[in-house]
């Protein structure tokens, strides 16, 4: 087969794969997820958490939500391109606001979760104890570090915990101890080792941690464990929902949820995405329609690869669940604008070949070949400054959510916009070459006999 | 000159096009300093109030916006939604004196109850105008080295990429300016939409100066004699019936966004209308010209004319 069959055999595979992915829009497919448009768009979910600030002192308690609220933002948000609203509330109150009205109840709980796993001894005497569960009473466990005691807690854990199976097929997080972390678990299993392998009891709240079986988690401890460790026995829901909340950060306070929680419709008012729809829709007939009443068969093949630009993209966009927000959209209109742009280049140059005197099919690889380096150049710039555009936005220091969703769809869009300007295009042009069309080159450009040569 | 009679010189008015864009980024300066950018309700703290109305009161969405205009506040200063059968309203920070008078005008439209007001913390974090502007900035500089290595073949590499980069903060300080005219007639404010149009028109304008770049490092290397201005100058023209096409086809999306989405996104609409013109101008007017007057070292010479002017 020709090099070009090639080209013909991918473009299709391609747009096949992409029309699976891509329909229906609002549903999972093959690979790909619904597609999820941002609070700005289609509205959301608001909750109203109330914060205890009980135990925390006047001057730190703005701190104190601040920090919940940077808690919250990457539970919710871990790619950061799904721009939830997360606000104080008055003195004491987050409002939280999602995208979509698919939370349930027990995401909702989740949310407000702190996320703290204690760890207690066992109380043997009649001393005060902090739990009580099925295997008895507990007490924290502690150690002296720097001449201060200190209860274990997974204030100590790095944050990059992680689920994995163990040899016998059983559930296992796995975390690691931070410094001081690793000397309070040395101490600890030390101690609770010489004392014929006693139990490390784990607590969350004021609940032991349950495992799959119903009962408390409560390893005797067989060995002196410094500076990794794995709790064994979670369900695998329950193992990877601690895991994600302990590496996104522990609530520095206590949330619960209030009564006030309710669907709230975009800020860009009902009704925004069906008009952007229909206004998209006249903007890409109009598009079309001057594409081809200026370049002719040239512009009714750049349509076709138009639309097969946006279907790729699209589907795209389903794969990696991007969410779609105003300034998301932002960035897929530049990248249209850039294929288009390519499109044209290309006509461009063929008028230009054809003028000279070339035939249709000596202009249409010539046309092609010629515009390549500005097409090149344009979008590798694009795609750098996306990508940097994006880089920056996931920093602490120049955190953005809008420039981050911005450029995810341009970058994406760029991307796909090289593929299908050089390929899809020329595919669809190419079988003209052969035909009685190709004789007439004002089918393919405006024509216009240069007189001054 | 050696071109053909009928080949426009648009390089020989370079000056023209620098007084015309010094001009309108003077203006534009001056409206910034009178007017300054008002942020907007999306940025700063405010009042939050949910209205619960009586199953009799026949309120609406048009009807609350509409109390709340005749209050004196600014279409764009607030946010109603609804939620149900409630309405959230999203306010400027009030004090008592506003709280009452807000409440006696929503009496107007209905029998209703409140939720009471809470102050909120800003929807969208202060510093999303300086972080989204550090982000434009240094991909300027990525930007700026990239073209240097693209075109690294040529005379003085640097020089393009500084010229691409000198044309797109000319682009984003011409919407600036001009919607801080606009803010100071109709008092508009920065919203989200706007930093999101300011990044769509920087990423227009440097696609619109390599895609003319390009063209003349072509010419370059075919001609190698010839002198750079008429080289420059043949690549406009013959890069301009691109050039046209591409900002008409965009001014379509916009023209279809105005009709039929209209008022919501009217910042939007007219930023990147004010932006798509401003950048296929430049693209022809200066983008290159830039390039013209570096290589030929006339800036003093600019500054003596523009002070003869």
């Amino acid at each position: 087969m020709s090099r070009y069959t090639w080209y013909f055999l991918a473009v299709a595979v391609v747009l096949v794969l992409s029309l699976l992915i891509l329909f229906p829009m609002d549903k999972g497919t093959l690979l790909g997820r619904p597609i999820k448009l941002g609070l700005d768009l289609q509205g959301g979910t608001r909750i109203v958490y109330k914060a205890d600030l009980s135990s925390i002192p006047d001057s730190q308690k703005g701190k104190a939500l601040d920090g919940a609220i940077a808690v919250l933002q990457n539970r919710i948000n871990p790619l950061g391109v799904s721009e939830p609203n997360i606000r104080k509330l008055g003195a004491d109150q987050i409002l939280v606001e999602v995208p979509g009205k698919t939370l349930t109840d027990a995401e909702k709980d989740n949310l407000a979760r702190v996320a703290l796993l204690e760890f207690g001894e066992q109380v043997t005497d009649n001393g005060t104890y902090k739990w009580q569960d099925a295997l008895g009473k507990w007490k924290p466990a502690t150690g002296v570090v720097d001449n201060q005691t200190l209860e274990l807690t997974s204030a100590y854990f790095q944050d990059n915990t992680y689920v994995t199976t163990g040899n016998l097929g059983q559930v296992l997080l796995i975390f690691n101890w931070d410094t001081i972390g690793s000397q309070l678990s040395e101490q600890i299993t030390t101690r609770l080792y010489n004392a014929s392998n006693a139990p490390l009891g784990i607590f969350e709240g004021d609940q032991p941690l349950v495992g799959e079986d119903g009962r408390p988690i409560a390893p005797s401890v067989q060995g002196i464990i410094s500076d990794r460790g794995q709790i064994e026995g979670l369900s695998a829901t329950e193992a990877s929902r601690l895991s994600s909340q302990l590496n996104a950060g522990r609530l520095p306070i206590p949330l619960s949820r209030t009564s006030d929680e309710r669907t709230v419709e975009p800020w860009l008012g009902a009704g925004f995405v069906t008009k952007s729809v229909r206004a998209g829709a006249l903007a890409i007939a109009m598009t079309m329609l001057f594409l081809i009443v200026y370049y002719r068969i040239s512009g009714l093949m750049a349509s076709f690869a138009l639309a097969y630009y946006a279907i790729l993209t699209l589907a795209i966009f389903k794969v990696l669940t991007v969410t779609l927000s105003l300034s998301a959209i932002g960035g897929f209109i530049l990248s249209v604008g850039m294929a288009i742009d390519a499109n044209v280049l290309i006509f461009e140059r063929m008028k230009e070949e054809m003028w000279a005197g070339r035939t249709v099919g000596a202009a249409i690889e010539t046309g092609f070949s010629r515009a390549w380096t500005a097409i090149w150049d344009s979008h590798v710039t694009t795609l750098l400054s996306g990508l940097i555009i994006y880089w920056l936005g996931s920093s602490s220091f120049v955190a953005s959510d809008i420039a981050k969703g911005f450029a995810v769809t341009l970058m994406i869009g760029v991307a796909v916009s090289l593929f299908s300007a050089i390929t899809v295009t020329r595919t669809f042009l190419r079988p003209f070459v052969n035909t009685s069309f190709a004789a007439n080159p004002s089918f393919f450009a405006p024509w216009q006999r240069k007189t001054n040569v | 000159m050696s071109e053909t009679p009928r080949e426009m010189n648009i390089i020989g008015k370079r000056f023209w096009f620098f007084l015309i864009s010094g001009a309108v980024i003077l203006a534009g300066i001056i409206a910034l300093i009178a007017f300054g950018l008002k942020p907007g309700i999306e940025f700063k703290s405010g009042t939050e109030v949910t209205i619960s109305f009586s199953e009799n009161a026949t309120a609406t969405k048009e009807k609350v916006t509409g109390a709340l205009e005749e209050l004196g506040y600014a279409s764009g200063s607030f946010i109603v939604r609804a939620a149900g059968a409630d309405y959230i309203l999203d306010l400027p920070e009030l004090n008592d004196a506003g709280k009452a008078a807000l409440l006696s005008a929503l009496a107007k439209v209905g029998d209703f109850k409140d939720g009471g007001f809470y102050t909120v913390s800003p929807l969208a974090a202060g510093q999303t105008v300086r972080n989204a502007s550090i982000a434009v900035l240094v991909s300027a500089v990525v930007i700026l080295l990239y073209l240097a290595w693209a075109f690294r073949r040529m005379p003085n590499p640097i020089r393009w990429g500084t010229c691409a980069i000198a044309s797109l903060l000319h682009d984003v300080l011409v919407v600036i300016g001009v919607f801080a005219i606009l803010s100071g007639i109709f008092g508009w404010q920065v919203d989200l939409m706007f930093v999101a149009a300011v990044l769509t028109v920087a990423g227009y304008s440097v696609n619109d100066t390599i895609v003319i770049y390009d063209r003349i490092r072509e010419g370059v290397r075919r001609n190698p004699g010839a002198a750079f201005e008429s080289v420059v100058n043949r690549s406009l023209v013959e890069t301009m019936s691109r050039t046209l096409v591409t900002g008409l086809g965009t001014l379509f999306v916009l023209i279809a966004l105005a009709i039929i989405v209209g008022g919501p996104i009217q910042n939007l609409v007219v930023v990147l209308l004010v932006g798509i013109v401003t950048g296929t101008y430049s693209s022809i007017g200066t983008a290159a010209s830039l390039l013209v007057v570096w290589e030929r070292g006339e800036w003093g010479r600019f500054i003596r004319r523009k002070a003869s002017a």
